[in-house]
């Protein structure tokens, strides 16, 4: 088992919200605290990854600071959950770069954008500058895209594929053929749904303030289902290309373009709407994270669709060189930065929920009862 | 501090629920009010904020609550508690108008605390606040500022100016304010560790106080000094036992160990002293206040083995924990002999049956001094567990006497045209001893709404 300052602080506070227990009522991270009376590391990043930083216990606590118990569960779990995506992240030593996530991102962004903007610039030459009649792979092949995407997103695939395995066999779950659906299918709901974003009792989380607001709920599905679009637009591209021999440009009333126009506008409103909100929000529940990593994964997405909808318009002028460098660059980037980013909590949290289901439904727990396995 | 003004219609001085359901019902009547709450913002709501549930009287489902609590049972409930210490006409006054707290406040934007089923049986009797009090407190705030009522924070009423039994104008410093009507709802005394020594001698120095450091109930002594008629003992109030490691202020509801009725309690002279097995805990949980504080030193300790981890609500602070009672005893500064002693003897004189932790089974020992008369299982399974226990204060029932209407009693059989009382520092009209868990807040809700009606009806001339 891992003991680092992190658990620590995490498992004091366990063991004082376990005998207040007055936000039960709040989300599932009380509830799954019921079970158990003592905190391992296991527990606590299962906990950790049930906590959505809505901030409701925060603002609630009779223990917040200035009192002497000091205590602040949303700050805890966020310390502990940067902490946890590293210890998970594969290869490990890459781990690493969730502590100064946001910097590297943003270097990596410009380098990534910069080699872009030159190879292309190198390859068309003459031609960087103007309109192509084949639009973007006039500028690059289709065959070079799909190889440098496929390799990258291979990886990205892998890496992410191995964290989730691990985070998997932590949290003590079957392998997936002895699951048990009806619970899977709840914790799919309870994370589609972002239920635990609506403070208990559908009134919605105290983010960014004390005042139960539903800002959050409404921003984060967009982002997410903006994202999905984007992706169902490349996937439906990816099947008309290769099953029905359609290459791009798409009309405006094809499938990809609908899920890249609806899902770029998703992906746009979505992460300008968390970022306003992560601006504006009360600076204690955040805790001493890098915040940086929560900013920089949106403020990629954010270009990403906005780099994506540009090119949509620039699509037949001058300037698709430019953009579409620009637009591969961003979109690399969020590759890249995906396994060892922001992006793993979507997993990590669905892992926890369904865990989640299983325990509320059996009455017993699962994560962190093997106490002396050793540390991952 | 400076106020937008030097005169309201009502003035209200302590920011807890009492004082806010006040503050806000007088502003809802259309008077301009001011709130002065003593503690700084991230204290305020002193011992509300501690708080978990109200108890409302309800015919049928309400809310979040099942079943009926109907007014009868209520009122044996109350009966029983206080044995007889209560004033009827309010008693039944306030039981009767606790059907519409849980309305009111949901309509004022405070959550309740769905029934979750499974391990949380939520209730019949009790509405729980999502969130725990602060979130009524955060809710009704919110509130208050909408309607327009001035709060202020660090504003601790340093005098009142009361001529013939009339409110005239009261002082925060050096800054005096006046207004039509007052509310006086700051609170019990039980922060006052001096106040507390003249009911109980010296051994209220070792009291720990379950709630916040700034009800020390200056306000309540102002009015009783000007007249007010008093109401209650100074030595009631509700003290339970809780960990002795608990901070002396503000130690909330996290502190209370409820092991008692699994194992034996001693005391420093690691003899036992009182029937730990007499009934439930949460009935029993009251009394061992006092208890504890009749021991010497004002200390007690609970002691469990092994087959009693995991069948209570886990404790804040861990356990000192020992394989032989001769080592416990040492770890906690006790005489191993005599605490070897105290438990081979309880060990011997437990009786055959079958432990149920769920009724009053029965099983008990035999021919002590002091019998426990249910639960009663020998302690002989290491490691043992040793929880340190002292007496912690919740609130206090000596207070002003008041009317139907709220209205503060002089002690001269006269009423106080405008000054009104709700909450802790009226409680004891209703609550003369004993406790029946969420009626604190009940009392503080009826009485807080009659008080802010009230006071704005007279301040507004109607
Ligand atoms: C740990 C704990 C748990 C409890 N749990 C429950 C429960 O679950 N259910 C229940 O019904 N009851 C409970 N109670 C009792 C309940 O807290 C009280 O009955 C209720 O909060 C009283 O409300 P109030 O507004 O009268 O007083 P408070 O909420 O204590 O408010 C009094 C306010 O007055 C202020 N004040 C004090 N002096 C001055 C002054 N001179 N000038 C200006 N302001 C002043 C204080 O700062 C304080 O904010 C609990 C109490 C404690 C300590
Ligand atoms: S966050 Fe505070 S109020 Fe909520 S359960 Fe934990 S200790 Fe209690
Ligand atoms: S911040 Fe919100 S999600 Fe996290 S533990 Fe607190 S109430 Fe639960």
């Amino acid at each position: 088992m891992r003991s680092t300052d992190k658990t620590t602080e995490a498992a004091r506070v366990m063991s004082i919200c376990n005998a207040c227990r007055y936000c039960e009522g709040h989300c599932a991270v009380f509830q799954a605290m019921e079970l158990r009376l003592e905190f391992n590391s296991d527990t606590l990043d299962y906990l950790a990854n049930l906590c959505h930083n809505c901030g409701a216990c925060y603002h609630n606590c009779q223990y917040a600071p200035p009192h002497e118990f000091q205590l602040n569960v949303p700050a805890a779990m966020a310390e502990l959950r940067q902490e946890n995506y590293g210890v998970y992240a594969w290869p490990g030593f890459m781990g690493k770069l969730f502590a100064n996530n946001g910097l590297w991102v943003s270097f990596l962004s410009i380098v990534v954008i910069t080699l872009f903007l030159c190879g292309t610039a190198i390859l068309t030459w003459d031609d960087f500058f103007s309109a192509h009649e084949n639009a973007f792979y006039g500028v690059i092949s289709h065959d070079v895209l799909a190889a440098m995407f496929g390799a990258v997103g291979g990886f990205v695939l892998l890496a992410l594929l191995v964290s989730i395995v691990k985070f998997w066999r932590t949290m003590n779950l079957p392998s997936p053929f002895r699951l048990d659906y009806p619970r899977v299918m709840q914790g799919i709901k309870d994370a589609l749904s972002l239920k635990y974003l609506d403070g208990g009792n559908g009134q919605g989380c105290s983010y960014p303030s004390e005042t139960p607001s539903m800002a959050r709920r409404w921003f984060h599905q967009m982002t997410f289902w903006g994202f999905m679009l984007c992706f169902a637009a490349t996937s439906s591209a990816t099947v008309l290309h290769y099953g029905f021999d359609l290459p791009a440009p798409y009309r405006y009333l094809s499938l990809p373009k609908l899920f890249g126009i609806l899902g770029g506008l998703g992906l746009t409103v979505g992460p300008a709407g968390l970022l306003i909100l992560k601006a504006r929000a009360d600076a204690a529940p955040k805790g001493k994270t890098n915040k940086g990593m929560d900013v920089s994964f949106l403020v990629l997405l954010f270009l990403t669709s906005l780099t994506g909808l540009c090119l949509m318009f620039v699509r037949d002028t001058q300037y698709v060189g430019v953009m579409l460098s620009i637009h591969l660059g961003v979109v690399m980037t969020l590759f890249l930065s995906m396994p060892y980013g922001k992006f793993v909590h979507g997993f990590y949290r669905l892992i926890a929920l369904i865990v989640f289901a299983v325990e509320k439904n059996d009455h017993k727990q699962v994560v962190g009862v093997c106490p002396d396995k050793k540390a991952a | 501090m400076k106020t937008e003004s030097d005169h309201y219609d009502v003035l209200v001085a302590g920011g807890g629920q009492a004082g806010l359901i006040a503050a806000i019902v007088a502003a809802e009547k259309g008077a301009r009010v001011c709130l002065l709450e003593g503690a700084p913002r991230t204290h305020r709501g002193g011992n509300t904020r501690h708080t978990r549930n109200l108890r409302p009287m309800h015919i049928g489902p309400l809310s979040v609550l099942s079943g009926t609590y109907d007014e009868a049972e209520y009122w044996d409930d109350l009966m029983r508690v206080t044995k007889g210490k209560t004033n009827e006409t309010l008693a039944r006054m306030t039981l009767r108008q606790s059907t519409e707290a849980v309305d009111w406040l949901e309509a004022r934007g405070v959550q309740f605390q769905p029934p979750l089923g499974g391990t949380l049986h939520l209730g019949r009797t009790n509405a729980f606040f999502m969130g725990g009090g602060k979130q009524l407190l955060n809710a009704l705030y919110r509130h208050a500022d909408k309607l327009g009522v001035e709060v202020h924070y660090d504003a601790m009423v340093t005098s009142v100016e009361i001529s013939e039994g009339r409110f005239k104008s009261l002082q925060v410093g050096h800054h005096t304010i006046s207004a039509n009507a007052f509310v006086a709802a700051a609170g019990g005394f039980e922060a006052n560790i001096e106040w507390l020594k003249e009911a109980w001698g010296d051994i209220a120095e070792n009291f720990l106080i379950r709630g916040t450091p700034y009800n020390r109930g200056d306000l309540l002594r102002m009015l009783l000094d000007a007249g007010a008629r008093q109401t209650g003992e100074p030595n009631q109030c509700h003290a339970v036992a809780i960990d002795g490691r608990a901070p002396k202020f503000d130690g909330g509801i996290c502190t209370r160990v409820d092991c008692v009725s699994l194992g034996i309690v001693v005391n420093r002279n690691a003899e036992r002293f009182y029937d730990e097995g007499e009934d439930f805990w949460p009935k029993r949980y009251a009394i061992w206040g006092r208890l504890v504080a009749d021991q010497p030193d004002q200390v007690a300790h609970v002691i469990i083995d092994q087959k009693a981890r995991g069948a209570f609500m886990p404790p804040v602070f861990p356990a000192v924990v020992a394989d032989t009672i001769g080592e416990l005893a040492q770890k906690i500064g006790l005489d191993p002999a005599t605490l070897e002693k105290t438990v081979a003897d309880y060990n011997a004189a437990v009786q055959p049956g079958k432990f149920d932790h769920t009724e009053l089974d029965g099983v008990h020992t035999s021919g002590l001094a002091v019998n426990k008369t249910n639960w009663a299982r020998t302690l002989d399974h290491p490691p043992y567990s040793a929880y340190c226990l002292r007496p912690g204060i919740t609130f206090t029932y000596l207070g002003v006497e008041v009317s139907e209407k709220a209205q503060m009693q002089m002690a001269d059989g006269t009423e106080s045209p405008n000054i009104f009382a709700a909450g802790e520092i009226m409680a004891g009209n209703v609550l003369g001893q004993g406790y029946l868990a969420g009626i604190g807040m009940t009392i503080g809700n009826v009485f807080g709404r009659i008080a802010g009606r009230e006071a704005a009806d007279y301040a507004l001339n109607r």
